[in-house]
């Protein structure tokens, strides 16, 4: 386990490398940042002078050196819009970011396994089949505009919920949090619901595949013939048998949503990261960009970890150490 | 079929009707020192006035801090933290500073405080674009006495007063060593202007309260809510639902139910951003243009943009007004230069030029291309107000003078290094004017020259000896008047020559809640201090 | 004989001449198939769709790609109108004066090959690979599922604007955009499945056999991880084509000349305040209709080719 743990670690080191390698040479490919965030007065002289201040005079593998010194030195480098570090800016914008995923993993979770789980056990009920042809509805509109939608109905005319922001926060372990005062609740609940629409439809359609499986296998077949209440049998046998795709796919859909949930915070102005990536892509603001992915593929192996981890509790058939990962 | 599309049609638009305007409680007028919330499109990067030379920041910067000279509505320079100013010798401009003029933290505003803002400029670290340009012509500050400064320039320099529009005035005691970090956090935004900072989250939003010592007009609101939703739809979306009390950068789309909105005021007025047309000037007459082709698809062996009967049969083929009306919604008006009517160094009688297919196919025979070229346009899809939408529409009009044209649109970021390093054959760009014509000229017009400092901007390398001279010499002249019919002249010069295609000049547009009222300016900023509440504003 | 479960069969397998069969495997697939009528209603619907596509440049009333045919003049107007080209508009027009039917018609063209064929690229990639780490184990599994995770962390958004920086933009760069980003979704769904399966007893009997790895894999173990790649896959075609919306909404998708239906919506969307609905309305229901009967016939595909179903 330790080994195997140790082994992880190494190859999370090398991945990380790749990440910055990568968007270095990416963003010296799309363009040049001081053209971008140069005022048009400014004559050549002072152009000169901004990329200077940045180092963009130099070759593009002496940078790549320079910063990876200063990263093995724990700094991250200073974003060039801002001037401010890269990594404190993106802190700061985690929690909003993190509790906008979590509210969206919570709400599908509990709107989606019970979902999928009546669809699966009565497959030919029209109620199943209306849930299944609704589901679909989840991932085929795009969020820019189911978003603009959920604004117009409940912000604008009825009224009921704030359009767009943050809302009041309190600060928790030097963090600020929206979730934990009733306006701020109200201002995530649009966001929240914006981002867990694709996720209630995969965790519908999921918990439905697997149930219909699951239910024809001979375990479970025995678990109710040795009469236990149908109750017991779909708590105990059933989910735990389905939760393995229901785990790894919410788990990357988790990761996707810490990650990129670009459009919804644009649309809801919620000051989090994926506004701050898409900001700052725009920009080319390559200090922040390096920052934010190394720490993001950084996230993804670690929830990567923890599915394989999970699996292995969920699953004893799936051996950590005969995988030889 | 028609009846079945118009009824699917009428629930849509049913649906979308309704779910704009239903909640139709006039808002009731704001009380004298209430809160002012406002939303704005651009992200505010840095609440240090001195780091980043962009419009949002300069926008909070003018809610905070001063000027020397500021300018109205109009941009037309009025007394800041200077009650007067005038060039007592052809190198040296005096300044006589306001009196009794106190920052937020109670310190005195003096002559010592103008020389330190002036001498931090270009030593802010890390600036991505700095201010120095404001006072790299000042060769040296002279403090006279506590009310006086002087400004000793190498050369007659006429422009002083403008760039002294740019740069807003910090407290030496506070801010000796104030790095952009201490501004950001509130700490060091102390300044002299009507409000002052509470608290600031970045890229989120900034929350003011008024400074009751303000030398000038008392600000109408207690508390200034300052809220960046950079979606424009989601902006609009926030004033209806009764959210926000301002927003800006109205979206064309929305304008015209915007105005038959009872709940709404708008408020707008004609800008200083010209949207143009860039031109290859730098490939030679016998060289290929990167997107420029033959109709078999072929090199044409020659850049057919160096002949000004191109450039002008280009520039006929255009229709501005359908342009206006149709893809601008009627938010921008057709020019034929760089600054609108009434502005220092606008040249009479130079209007948009005329709709004219056939006269652009005559010329286009006469240049010897009767059967046209092939030419790709591009331009950004992010950056101007409708900016991919005004390429499609060209690309419409050219192609049917008998240059068929594609068109690609592309994020800023990609497209405006790749226009930098003259990668393409025409290209739609905006360039936001100070109000003096010199400045289009020294910037987009002049020949590209690193030891000038002349045509940094000038993407398409257009170059004439003639116009450069003439600018020169209007770079010295002290005389106002005289100065100004050399830039006209020289604008006159480049815009016959069709040296770029202006297409038209932008609106800018604001929308408030009823019961509030904004003034609109035209340098586009978007400040607390220009709302008041409707019936104050009527009363005065 | 079809009621026997694949597992069941693999293990029947040592006595080598099956018995025969009443109907050959794609009659019974068939014949399954079209026991749902609401799947064969998304057949048709989605078959429809695709002659539509094809069928566009002879059936639409106007080339919408063509700059030339359009006119800004005929901008916004409503469904129903007349334009300067003399034909009705059923649908309305864009802010270009593009034809709405038209561009609908075409925009699917782009849409479908866009997505399905993001799609099926980035499933055949994704799933073998995702075998392959399952199968092979030890370093092979290490240094895909790294790549995996990668590939997971990177933005759809950074991807697609460096490939339009180096590339230029195109509706074949869109589509290589997409595979690159959505590779690692299959990948990692046929492993998490792989995984299970290759241990169950059937895979053992088939290496027992000495049957070559690749059989074992293709005709074995994938036919078994079918189920989920199925539901992510008809998953995927719908999501290719919204994410393909969301990068044109970026300002990263399709040229703005040949627009697909996702960035019509997307251009719509800034005329939903103003009561022009047709916009992005109908390219909506476009959008909706077609990924509807997709999954239409992916749901009930996945059924009938899940040998763990069969009664």
């Amino acid at each position: 386990m330790t080994v195997y743990l140790l082994r992880r670690l190494i190859q999370a080191a090398g991945v990380v490398l790749a990440m910055s390698v990568i968007v270095f040479i990416g963003v010296y490919a799309i363009g040049d940042p001081v053209e971008i965030l140069i005022s048009p007065d400014a004559d050549q002289f002072e152009r000169e002078r901004a990329i200077r201040a940045f180092g963009l005079d130099r070759p593009l593998w002496q940078q790549y050196f320079t910063f990876l010194g200063r990263a093995l030195q724990g700094d991250l480098g200073r974003s060039f819009v801002f001037n401010e570090p890269a990594l404190k800016l993106i802190l700061q914008r985690m929690p909003a970011t993190l509790e906008l995923a979590v509210g969206a993993t919570v709400v599908a979770l509990i709107i989606g396994v019970p979902l999928g789980l009546y669809a699966g056990l009565k497959p030919e009920s029209p109620v199943s089949k209306g849930v299944m042809a609704a589901s679909i509805l989840g991932f085929s509109l795009p969020t820019f505009w189911v978003g603009l939608m959920l604004i117009l109905v409940f912000a604008v005319q009825l009224g009921w919920l704030p359009s767009t922001g943050r809302g009041e926060t309190v600060e928790v372990l030097g963090m600020r949090w929206s979730f934990l005062t009733a306006d701020g609740l109200a201002h995530m609940v649009m966001p929240a619901v914006n981002l867990s629409l694709f996720k209630i439809s995969l965790v519908i359609r999921l918990t439905r595949a697997g149930v219909r499986e699951t239910m024809l296998m001979d375990f479970v077949k025995f678990a109710r013939a040795k009469g236990l209440s149908p109750r017991r049998v779909i708590a105990v046998h059933v989910l735990k048998n389905i939760m393995i795709p229901v785990v790894t796919v919410v788990g990357l859909e988790f990761g996707g949503t810490i990650a990129f949930s670009v459009v919804t915070e644009s649309i809801f102005a919620w000051p989090g990261m994926g506004k701050l990536i898409i900001d700052s892509i725009n920009v080319l603001d390559r200090p922040v960009i390096v920052a934010y992915l190394m720490i993001i593929v950084l996230m993804f192996i670690v929830i990567n970890l923890v599915v394989d981890l999970t699996y292995s509790v969920l699953d004893p058939r799936v051996r950590l150490e005969a995988k030889g990962a | 079929m028609k009846g079945i599309a118009r009824a699917a049609g009428f629930a849509a638009a049913f649906a979308i009707a309704a779910a704009a305007p239903a909640a139709a409680q006039t808002p009731p007028a704001p009380a004298a020192g209430a809160a002012l919330t406002v939303a704005v499109a651009a992200p505010v990067t840095s609440l240090d006035p001195h780091y980043h030379q962009l419009s949002p920041n300069n926008a909070v910067a003018d809610m905070v801090f001063d000027r020397l000279v500021n300018t109205d509505a109009q941009s037309r320079q009025v007394p800041g933290l200077a009650v007067e100013w005038k060039a007592v010798e052809p190198t040296v401009w005096e300044f006589k500073l306001r009196p009794d003029v106190r920052f937020h933290n109670g310190n005195p505003f003096t002559a010592e405080d103008v020389a330190f803002t002036l001498a931090r400029l270009p030593n802010v670290p890390n600036s991505p674009s700095s201010f120095a340009v404001y006072s790299r012509p000042i060769k040296r500050v002279e403090v006279v006495d506590p009310l006086t400064v002087r400004f000793h320039t190498a050369e007659p320099y006429p422009l002083v007063p403008l760039d002294m529009t740019n740069v807003r005035v910090l407290d030496k005691e506070t801010h000796e060593n104030a790095s952009t970090e201490d501004f950001n956090s509130g700490r060091a935004a102390v300044g002299t202007g009507p409000w002052r900072v509470v608290s600031h989250r970045q890229g989120d939003r900034i929350e003011f309260e008024r400074f009751d010592g303000y030398w000038g007009d008392k600000p109408a609101f207690a508390r200034v809510n300052y809220r960046m939703v950079t979606n424009d739809a989601a902006r609009t979306a926030a004033l209806l639902a009764g959210d926000v009390d301002l927003i800006d950068q109205v979206p064309t789309t929305d304008v015209a139910k915007l105005r038959r909105d009872q709940r709404v005021a708008l408020s707008e007025v004609v800008g200083l951003r010209l949207v143009f047309l860039g031109l290859d000037h730098l490939r030679g007459t016998d060289e290929n243009s990167p997107f420029v082709t033959g109709n078999d698809g072929q090199p044409l062996g020659r850049n057919p943009l160096k002949d000004v009967r191109v450039r002008r049969a280009l520039s006929m083929a255009i229709d501005r007004q359908a342009i206006a009306e149709r893809v601008m919604e009627g938010a921008a008006t057709p020019a034929g230069q760089f600054l609108p009517e009434g502005v220092y160094g606008y040249v009479p009688g130079l209007e948009a030029p005329r709709y004219d297919p056939d006269g652009a196919k005559r010329l286009l025979a006469e240049a010897g291309y009767p059967d046209g070229f092939r030419i790709q346009l591009n331009g950004p899809n992010d950056r101007y107000i409708n900016d991919a939408r005004i390429i499609q529409a060209i690309g419409q009009m050219w192609t049917r003078v008998g240059v068929r044209t594609t068109v690609e649109a592309q994020t800023w970021s990609v497209f405006v290094g790749r226009a930098s390093r003259q990668e393409y054959s025409a290209f739609l760009i905006g360039w936001g004017s100070n109000p003096d014509g010199s400045h289009p000229l020294r910037n987009i017009i002049a020949t590209y020259s690193r030891e000038r400092g002349w045509g940094a901007s000038n993407r398409g390398r257009y170059s004439n000896p003639e116009v450069d001279a003439l600018l020169e010499r209007s770079n010295t002249e002290m005389d106002g008047e005289k100065r100004e019919q050399m830039v006209v002249a020289a604008m006159r010069m480049a815009m016959e020559d069709v040296a770029v295609i202006p297409l038209h000049i932008q609106t800018n547009i604001w929308a408030a809640r009823r019961g509030f009222q904004h003034t609109a300016r035209v340098d586009e900023l978007t400040r607390a201090q220009d709302v008041r509440p409707a019936a104050a504003a009527a009363a005065r | 004989m079809s009621t026997t479960t694949a597992p069941s069969a693999a293990q029947a397998a040592p006595t080598p001449p099956a018995p025969p069969r009443v109907e050959t495997p794609f009659q019974r697939f068939v014949s399954e198939f079209a026991a749902s009528r609401l799947a064969l209603a998304g057949l048709a619907v989605f078959t429809t769709i695709v002659l539509i596509a094809v069928l566009a440049p002879w059936i639409a009333p106007q080339n919408p790609y063509d700059l030339a045919q359009l006119d800004i003049m005929d901008s916004r107007l409503e469904p129903g109108s007349v334009g300067g080209a003399g034909f009705t508009h059923w649908l309305g027009t864009d802010d270009q004066g593009r034809d709405m039917l038209s561009g609908i018609m075409y925009g699917l063209r782009i849409s479908l090959i866009v997505g399905a064929g993001s799609a099926v690229i980035a499933c055949m990639v994704g799933a073998s690979l995702g075998m392959l780490a399952a199968y092979a184990g030890g370093r092979t599994d290490s240094a895909i599922m790294r790549l995996v995770d990668l590939q997971l962390s990177f933005p759809a958004i950074l991807a697609a604007l460096m490939i339009l920086a180096v590339l230029g933009k195109g509706v074949l760069n869109v589509v290589i955009a997409l595979v690159l980003v959505e590779w690692a979704y299959y990948a990692r769904t046929v492993r998490g499945t792989a995984l299970v399966e290759r241990r169950r007893e059937y895979i053992e009997a088939a290496q027992c056999l000495a049957l070559p790895t690749r059989r074992v894999i293709f005709r074995h173990l994938l036919p078994n991880c079918l189920p989920p790649l199925i539901v992510v896959g008809t998953m995927q075609v719908a999501r290719a084509i919204a994410l393909e919306a969301t990068l044109s909404f970026l300002g990263l998708g399709v040229p703005i000349t040949e627009p697909s239906l996702g960035l019509l919506i997307a251009n719509g969307y800034e005329y939903m305040l103003s009561g022009k609905y047709w916009i992005s309305f109908y390219p909506g229901i476009a959008l909706l209709v077609t990924i509807v009967s997709i999954n239409l016939v992916g749901d009930h595909l996945r059924d009938v080719l899940n040998p763990r179903l069969k009664r």
